[in-house]
């Protein structure tokens, strides 16, 4: 594991690879080379894209990415997709709309399941930041699933959130502001060449009046068009500008603590599952209860007392 | 903790047709795999350094240009060269019996013509993954 970690630390793109499928294998291996490489991560920037489905982040993303590499800037991209609950499988498709950066040195594409995580990021992705990190990129752009209300976790894990938007939403913006709106850092209004798009770009405005407070940074607005790379040098600036701000007000410390915390505690709960679930020592106990649960003979809370005194003691 | 296949699902060269390659990653994905789809008109290095960067277990290539003798032979060079050569490289499309065993003999470990069912390519990948 020290070899792998030590490749990963010299940017391979094959030791990367093998290290995040560890990771997202929850494998023990895994942990031993993520013990060695989280000193040497905190150099990237991490910018997480949010939006509703079909608002173009892949296309927004692949953009992005040119735009940092004619700055000389290497990228890391992950993509992720839903895993069905149901067949456990999933269709990746975020690298469609990325192809031309498949053959560039200096950019890796990682597209990523679910797998049952819930908040529109997967489990692992807090490991495959810092690997990408670790690994020398200088910019980490994570798209999640699209999202409605309640996918918010992506700014646990963002120094930076762009959330975007597309014109016709109309009065759905007023829905969905509670949720995803109080998360953006940078709004991007994508696809601005079809009608509305002023109308929307006026509602998200009047919305930051209502919030905004005289002296504090305010959400910038950017209107982009992805597909023809309109407004995306702009948004680039916008984001850069964020991270200076981040800096500046000695933000970025305390963002960083909070993707930490994130981390440590959902580390903590997986090994605390696998701990609890260990099917040897279990040792069928779950189905027994179900059966006498289900038969009124016991109720569920006594059951799971029952199985974490046993597997806790 | 169970590990999931992963598969590459790629449409080498020229041709506009990517039904079957779609139809195929459905099933892939019902059946519990991780199927990551890259669209129309990949260069064979394309398609190995994305199963490089995706750590991919399996490659499933989709050809109905004619050209497969060429493009899946680069492939398969292409990921002996990464050090790749663990990774199961299957095909599909219109391919002649004869250039099947053709195909074979550069390390395409299966082809599979018109008339397969998906359920046949799922067994297949599925006794035949390695790793």
């Amino acid at each position: 594991m020290k070899e792998l970690a030590s490749k990963v630390l010299k940017g391979d793109t094959r030791s990367v690879a093998r290290l995040i499928t560890l990771v997202e294998n929850n494998s023990r291996n895994a942990a031993n080379a993520m013990k060695i490489i989280h000193k040497h991560t905190g150099n990237a920037h991490v910018v997480g894209v949010t939006g509703v489905m079909g608002s173009g982040k892949s296309t927004l993303i692949y953009e992005l990415a040119r735009g940092y590499r004619k700055q000389g800037k290497t990228v890391g991209i992950v993509g992720i997709d839903p895993t069905s609950p149901f067949t456990g499988g999933a269709l990746l498709g975020d690298r469609i709309r990325m192809q031309e950066l498949a053959c560039d040195s200096g950019v890796f594409i990682r597209s990523m399941g679910t797998r049952g995580a819930l908040g529109g990021l997967t489990g692992a992705i807090f490991d495959v930041i810092e690997i990408l990190d670790a690994s020398g990129k200088d910019v980490v752009l994570v798209e999640t699933v699209g999202v409605g209300q309640g996918e918010v976790d992506v700014v646990k894990m963002a120094d930076t959130t762009l959330v975007v938007l597309v014109p016709g939403l109309g009065d759905s913006i007023q829905a969905i502001k509670a949720g995803i709106m109080e998360i953006a850092d940078v709004f991007v209004v994508n696809k601005a060449d079809r009608p509305g798009v002023d109308r929307a770009v006026a509602e998200l405005e009047s919305m930051l009046d209502l919030k905004h407070v005289e002296g504090e940074r305010r959400t910038p607005v950017v209107k982009t068009v992805a597909r023809k790379g309109e407004g995306v040098s702009e948004l680039i600036q916008k984001i850069d500008n964020h991270m200076n701000y981040l800096k500046e007000q000695n933000l970025l410390e305390l963002r960083r603590r909070k993707r930490y915390e994130a981390e440590l505690v959902e580390i903590i709960r997986r090994e605390l599952m696998s701990y609890i679930f260990d099917e040897k020592r279990l040792k069928g106990k779950i189905d027994d209860l179900v059966d006498r649960i289900s038969m009124k003979k016991m109720d569920p809370y006594t059951g799971a007392e029952e199985v974490l005194e046993r597997m806790l003691r | 903790m169970e590990r999931k296949i992963r598969v590459l699902v790629a449409k080498p060269g020229l041709d506009g047709h990517d039904r079957g390659a779609k139809v195929v990653a459905r099933a892939l994905r019902d059946a519990g795999m991780e199927v990551i789809y890259t669209g129309l008109h990949q260069t064979p290095e394309m398609i190995v350094e994305t199963a490089v960067q995706e750590d991919v277990d399996v490659i499933g290539l989709s050809l109905l240009s004619g050209a497969h003798l060429t493009l899946f032979r680069d492939v398969v060079t292409l990921l002996k060269k990464r050090g790749m050569d663990d990774v199961l490289v299957v095909g599909g499309g219109v391919i002649p019996e004869e250039d099947a065993s053709k195909l074979k003999k550069m390390g395409v470990a299966e082809v599979f013509g018109p008339g397969t069912t998906t359920d046949e390519i799922i067994e297949f990948i599925r006794k035949n993954v390695k790793k």
